[in-house]
C-alpha cells in the first residue's frame, strides 16, 4: 500500500495481517533488546500541524524501534499562516529523502493532500474530525488481545462523536473486522449520517452499553459548552459519563477504553479509569507495536 | 488571434450571415458603437457569421473583481479580460473589496478605470451598509449618482433584519435593487460544505440548506412588508428556490439568480478521488445535492430563476491550496459559464438555447430594471459570437483571470466557446 | 509449478527428485549424531528452527537427540523477516511470524536449523535475530541441503546433503508437517508468470 489515510482500500485480510504483525512487534518490545533492524536505512518524517505529543512520541518510538531515522516537523499553527503552503512544506521535506510522512493536521483531507504531493508513503496520524486510523487499529488490537477475535463483539463508543476522528475511524474499522459499533452521544453531538452497516446510533447511554464487550469514552472538549452543543458539564456528567453504574449494563467482563487524554470525572469516572477492567494504559502501550506494524507494512510491502 | 490596440481603432464591423439564437440568419453591421442598417464605407473587419452563434453580449449580474485592495486575486484588467473571453459585455461587480465600495468616489474610480481598459463594461454595485457591516446604511443616493447599479452586502449576510428593511425601503425609493447573500449566519456556523452525508463522513463542518431557506423566508417577509425590489443572489437549494417561486406567485417584487457551479456540481464530489476534501470546490453558499441541481435547472426552465450570475470569485492558487477550513470560498468561472451551460444543458436538450441566452442577457437587465439588449438597428453594439461546434477542454492554466487554480471543470470537453466579443462597437476579444 | 520469488510469481519446470523420505530421515539422524558428537553430548543444547521448514526439521532433530541421549533439548522457532537485508524478498504484503523461543538462550549452545542453505543471507539474519534474544555461548548451523552460491562468509556446521545447483534452479524441500510429504525436488526457472 502507498498509504494509510483511512481504511479505504484495505481488505479485512490485510488489516488482520497488520494486527498479526503488531503481535510480533509487541513481542519484540518485551525483549531485552527492544529493537529490530527492519527499517534500517529508511527515513520517516513526522509532520504535525496540531499539538499531539502522545501520538507523535508513539510514532517516533515505533520508527526508532525498527531502526528507521526519524525527523520531526511540528508547527502549532499550520505553515500556511506563515505564507508557506502545505505543498511547499512537503516538497521541501521530501528533498531530505523521506520515505514516509506521518501527518497530523486540523483539517479533514490534509493527509490526502500530502499523499498527492509526495511519492513517499503517507500515514494519517489524524486529520480534522475525519480519521485517525492508527488509533482505531490500536483499539482493535487491544480488543483482539483480550477477546482473541473481534468477530461478534459489541463496542459502545460514548461521547462527542460529532467532533471525533477516533469515533469515525473505529466506526469504519471495527465493523470491517466483524464487530458491531454503537455510537452514543447527546443528539447535538451525534450526526445521524454516521449510521451504517454494523454501526448504530443512540442517544440513550443504557441502550448503548447494554450487552457491550467494551465501552469507550471519548474526550469531551470543554469549549463545546460555549458553542451551544451542551447545556452544562453537570448535565453531561449526569447523562453520559461512563462510570461504574453505566458498566453494570455492560457484559460482566466488559473492557473500559479511552483514546486519551482523559478528562477524569467528566466523560469517565476517575476511579473507573484505574479499574482492573480498564485497558486505557494498554491502549497507549499497544500504540507502538501497531504503528510499527503499519510502518513496516507500508515501507516494506510493495504498493 | 488578431492583435488589436486597446480601445481599438476599428470602427466598421460586418458580421455576414450571422446565425441568431432563433435559427435565423442576418447580417449584423456595426459602426460608431451602434448596430446600423448600412456601413458608411468598407468594413474594417468582416466576420463570417454563418459558422457562429451571434447574440447580444452576455451580462453578468454578479462577479467579484476584487478591486480595490485585493489585486493579488484579480485586477480590473484580468477580470474584465476574462469576462470578454467568456462572451460577457457587461459585468456587475460586487462591493466586498478592501475597502468595501461604500463611497461614491470608489464607484466613480471603478467606472473610470474600467472605461480606460476598453474591455467589458463595468457596472459597480455598492455596499448597502457602511463597510458592509450590516449596521448603518451607506449613502445610497450619492452612490447611485456615482453610477452604482445595485446595493448589496454580498458575502455579508445582513443579520440585522431591521437594517435590511430600512435599506430596502430607502433603495426602492431610489429605484435601486437590493440583492442579498441569503444565509443565516448562526445556522451556517463554521460550515464549509453542505451539511449532509458527505460533510458528516468527512468530518467537515456542515452548512445546512436550512441556513439558506430560513434566510430567504425572512427576507421575503421583509420584501412583502416593504414592497421593495429584492434580488436573491446565488440561490443554491431546491428549498430556497421553492420559497422564491411561491413568493413570485404571491406577486412579490423578488428576483433571483443561480450560479453555474450550483447547477453542475454537488457536495459528493468532496468524497471523490479527484476532489477529495479539495477547497477548489469550496464556495458559499455550498454545493448541494444532485436533487438541488435538478431543481435549479427546473427553475431555469419555468422562469422562477431570472438570471444566471457567475459569482466569479477569484483567489490566488496559494489561497485555494490551503486546507478545507482555511481556504477562501469561491470558484473562478466567468470564462467558461456559457460553454459549460451550453454543453451540459442545451446540447443535452434540457434547456432551450434561447432560454439560456435570455437568462444570461435580458434576465439581468430585467432584474436591474433596464431595457433588454437586442441586435436591432440602433442598439448599442455589445455582441458576443460563440462557436457551437468546436470542442475545447477546460484548462484553468489558460484562463485570462488571475485565478488559475485547478478548475472544478478542468479537462471537461465543452462547446460554445466565445470567439469574439464586441463591446461599444469595438472588438474587445477575438480568438478566431 | 509456480514459485513466489522476491514478490514475483515465477514458473519453474520439474527436473528431478533429489531425496526420498528415507533419505531425509537418514540425513536428520546423521545431523543429530554429529551434533551430539561435536558438542560432547546434549547438555546445555537448544535447537532453533528458522521459519518455515526449519521449524519441523528442528523438531525432528531435537526428537532424535532425545532418543539417542535421553536428554530433553529445548527447541524454538525463529522468524527472521524483520532482520532481512534484502527487502525485495518480501512480497506484496509482508508476512511476519512470531518468534517463539520460550527459554533463555544465554550461555546455551544453539543449533540454528534451516532447510536450504543458499546465499547465506537468511543465516546472517538468523544470527542477528538470535543475538538480539540473548548471548548464547555458541551458535551452530544445521541445514538439510547446501546448494552453494554463498554471498557471505558463512558456512554450515552440519549438512544433510550437498547439491551443486545453478542459479536458475530452485531446490524445493517438502516436509510432512508443512507440505504433506517428505521430499526434496529440483526445478528449473522458466520465467515470470504474467497477470
Amino acid at each position: 500500500m502507498k498509504h494509510l489515510l483511512d481504511f479505504q482500500g484495505w481488505s479485512k485480510g490485510s488489516l488482520e495481517n497488520v494486527l498479526e504483525t503488531a503481535k510480533v512487534m509487541s513481542d519484540v518490545l518485551d525483549r531485552p533488546v527492544k529493537k529490530v533492524p527492519a527499517l534500517q536505512g529508511f527515513t520517516i518524517c513526522n509532520v504535525f500541524f496540531e499539538n499531539s505529543t502522545r501520538t507523535r512520541l508513539s510514532f517516533e518510538l515505533a520508527a526508532r524501534r525498527m531502526s528507521a531515522d526519524v525527523l520531526t516537523f511540528t508547527s502549532a499553527t499550520s505553515s500556511t499562516t506563515k505564507g508557506e503552503s502545505l505543498q511547499d512544506t512537503i516538497s521541501t521535506l521530501e528533498q531530505m529523502r523521506v520515505d514516509c510522512f506521518i501527518v497530523r493536521h486540523g483539517a479533514s483531507g490534509a493527509a490526502h493532500s500530502v499523499n498527492k504531493f509526495t511519492k513517499a508513503k503517507v500515514v494519517n496520524a489524524g486529520d480534522g474530525r475525519r480519521a485517525h486510523p492508527t488509533q482505531a487499529l490500536l483499539d482493535a488490537f487491544t480488543l483482539q488481545q483480550r477477546f482473541g477475535s473481534l468477530e461478534g463483539l459489541e463496542i459502545a463508543i460514548v461521547g462527542d462523536v460529532r467532533h471525533s476522528r477516533v469515533a469515525r475511524s473505529n466506526a469504519e474499522l471495527l465493523p470491517k473486522l466483524g464487530a458491531k459499533v454503537r455510537l452514543c452521544a447527546p443528539a447535538t453531538l451525534l450526526p445521524r449520517e454516521l449510521e451504517a452497516d454494523g454501526v448504530t446510533l443512540t442517544t440513550n447511554l443504557k441502550e448503548a452499553v447494554s450487552g457491550a464487550h467494551a465501552v469507550m469514552a471519548l474526550r469531551l472538549q470543554l469549549e463545546r459548552m460555549n458553542t451551544g452543543y451542551l447545556p452544562s458539564l453537570e448535565e453531561y456528567r449526569a447523562t453520559y459519563q461512563v462510570n461504574s453504574k453505566t458498566m453494570k449494563h455492560a457484559r460482566e467482563n466488559a473492557l473500559i477504553m479511552h483514546p486519551g487524554p482523559m478528562n477524569r470525572d467528566l466523560e469517565i469516572e476517575g476511579d473507573l479509569a484505574d479499574h482492573n477492567k480498564s485497558v486505557i494504559l494498554e491502549q497507549v502501550r499497544n500504540g507502538v507495536p501497531v504503528r510499527m506494524a503499519v510502518l513496516y507494512h507500508l515501507l516494506v510491502g510493495k504498493s | 488571434m488578431v492583435a488589436l490596440p486597446k480601445n481599438g481603432v476599428i470602427m466598421k464591423i460586418e458580421i455576414k450571415n450571422a446565425k441568431l439564437s432563433d435559427g435565423s440568419s442576418q447580417d449584423v453591421l456595426i459602426e460608431n458603437g451602434l448596430i446600423v442598417a448600412a456601413l458608411s464605407g468598407a468594413a474594417d473587419v468582416s466576420i463570417d457569421g454563418s459558422r457562429y452563434l451571434v447574440t447580444p453580449a452576455l451580462i453578468d449580474p454578479h462577479a467579484h473583481l476584487r478591486v480595490p485592495g485585493q489585486e493579488e486575486k484579480e485586477t480590473l484588467e484580468t477580470g474584465l479580460m476574462a469576462a470578454v473571453a467568456g462572451g460577457y459585455g457587461s459585468v456587475v461587480s460586487m462591493p466586498n473589496t478592501s475597502p468595501a465600495v461604500d463611497e461614491p468616489e470608489l464607484v466613480q474610480k471603478l467606472i473610470r478605470d474600467a472605461e480606460a481598459l476598453g474591455l467589458a463594461r463595468l457596472f459597480p454595485s455598492a455596499a448597502l451598509t457602511r463597510g458592509r457591516e450590516g449596521k448603518l446604511l451607506s449613502d445610497a443616493a450619492a452612490l447611485k449618482a456615482a453610477g452604482a447599479v445595485m446595493l448589496t452586502d454580498d458575502g455579508g449576510t445582513n443579520e440585522d433584519a431591521g437594517v435590511l428593511r430600512r435599506g430596502l425601503e430607502y433603495a426602492h425609493a431610489l429605484g435601486l435593487v437590493v440583492s442579498v447573500h441569503a444565509e443565516d449566519a448562526s445556522l451556517r456556523g463554521d460550515g464549509v460544505i453542505n451539511e449532509g452525508h458527505t460533510s458528516e463522513h468527512l468530518g467537515l463542518p456542515g452548512n445546512p440548506v436550512a441556513a439558506e431557506a430560513a434566510r430567504i423566508a425572512r427576507d421575503l417577509e421583509i420584501c412583502a412588508l416593504t414592497g421593495s425590489r429584492l434580488h436573491v443572489q446565488h440561490l443554491s437549494s431546491a428549498r430556497g428556490l421553492a420559497l422564491v417561486r411561491e413568493a413570485k406567485t404571491r406577486g412579490l417584487p423578488v428576483t433571483c439568480e443561480v450560479a453555474p457551479h450550483h447547477l453542475t456540481l454537488t457536495d459528493t464530489l468532496f468524497a471523490s478521488e479527484r476532489f477529495y476534501c479539495d477547497p477548489v470546490l469550496k464556495v458559499a453558499p455550498p454545493l448541494r445535492s444532485q436533487s438541488d441541481c435538478l431543481a435549479l435547472l427546473e427553475g431555469l426552465r419555468d422562469g422562477t430563476v431570472d438570471c444566471i450570475g457567475t459569482d466569479h470569485a477569484p483567489h490566488t492558487t496559494a489561497e485555494k491550496q490551503r486546507d478545507m477550513l482555511e481556504a477562501p470560498f469561491g470558484i473562478a468561472n466567468i470564462e467558461i459559464t456559457f460553454p459549460l451551460l451550453y454543453t451540459r444543458f442545451v446540447e443535452t436538450g434540457k434547456l432551450e438555447l434561447s432560454k439560456l441566452l435570455e437568462l444570461m442577457t435580458s434576465g439581468a437587465t430585467n432584474m436591474l430594471g433596464w431595457t433588454a439588449p437586442t441586435l436591432e438597428i440602433g442598439s448599442v453594439a455589445d455582441i458576443a459570437i460563440f462557436d457551437l461546434n468546436t470542442t475545447k477542454t477546460v484548462d484553468s492554466k489558460t484562463f485570462k483571470t488571475k485565478a488559475r487554480f485547478d478548475s472544478p471543470w478542468q479537462g471537461e470537453a465543452l462547446r460554445g466557446w466565445a470567439v469574439c466579443t464586441i463591446v461599444r462597437g469595438k472588438i474587445a476579444f477575438d480568438s478566431r | 509449478m509456480n514459485f513466489l520469488i522476491g514478490g514475483i510469481m515465477k514458473n519453474a519446470e520439474f527436473k528431478a527428485r533429489l531425496l526420498e523420505p528415507d533419505d531425509i530421515r537418514r540425513a536428520v539422524t546423521r545431523i543429530a549424531h554429529e551434533i551430539i558428537e561435536r558438542n560432547k553430548g546434549a547438555q546445555n543444547l537448544a535447537i532453533v528452527g528458522v521459519h518455515t521448514r526449519g521449524i519441523p526439521l528442528a523438531a525432528r532433530i531435537a526428537q532424535k537427540i532425545v532418543e539417542l541421549e535421553g536428554v530433553q533439548v529445548p527447541n524454538g522457532k525463529l522468524d527472521i523477516t524483520l532482520y532481512r537485508d534484502d527487502l525485495s524478498e518480501v512480497g506484496l504484503q509482508p508476512i511476519v511470524r512470531q518468534t517463539e523461543v520460550p527459554f533463555d538462550i544465554s550461555s546455551r549452545r544453539i543449533v540454528m536449523v534451516d532447510d536450504v542453505f543458499y546465499t547465506g543471507r537468511t543465516a546472517r539474519a538468523g544470527l542477528d535475530a538470535l543475538i538480539d534474544l540473548g548471548r548464547p555461548s555458541s551458535i551452530q548451523l544445521a541445514v538439510l541441503i547446501d546448494r552453494g552460491h554463498r554471498e557471505l562468509p558463512i558456512r554450515a556446521d552440519y549438512v544433510g546433503k550437498n547439491i551443486p545447483t545453478s542459479r536458475q534452479e530452485i531446490v524445493k524441500v517438502k516436509l510432512l508437517e508443512t507440505d504433506g510429504e517428505d521430499a526434496v525436488e529440483l526445478y528449473e526457472l522458466r520465467g515470470e508468470v504474467l497477470g
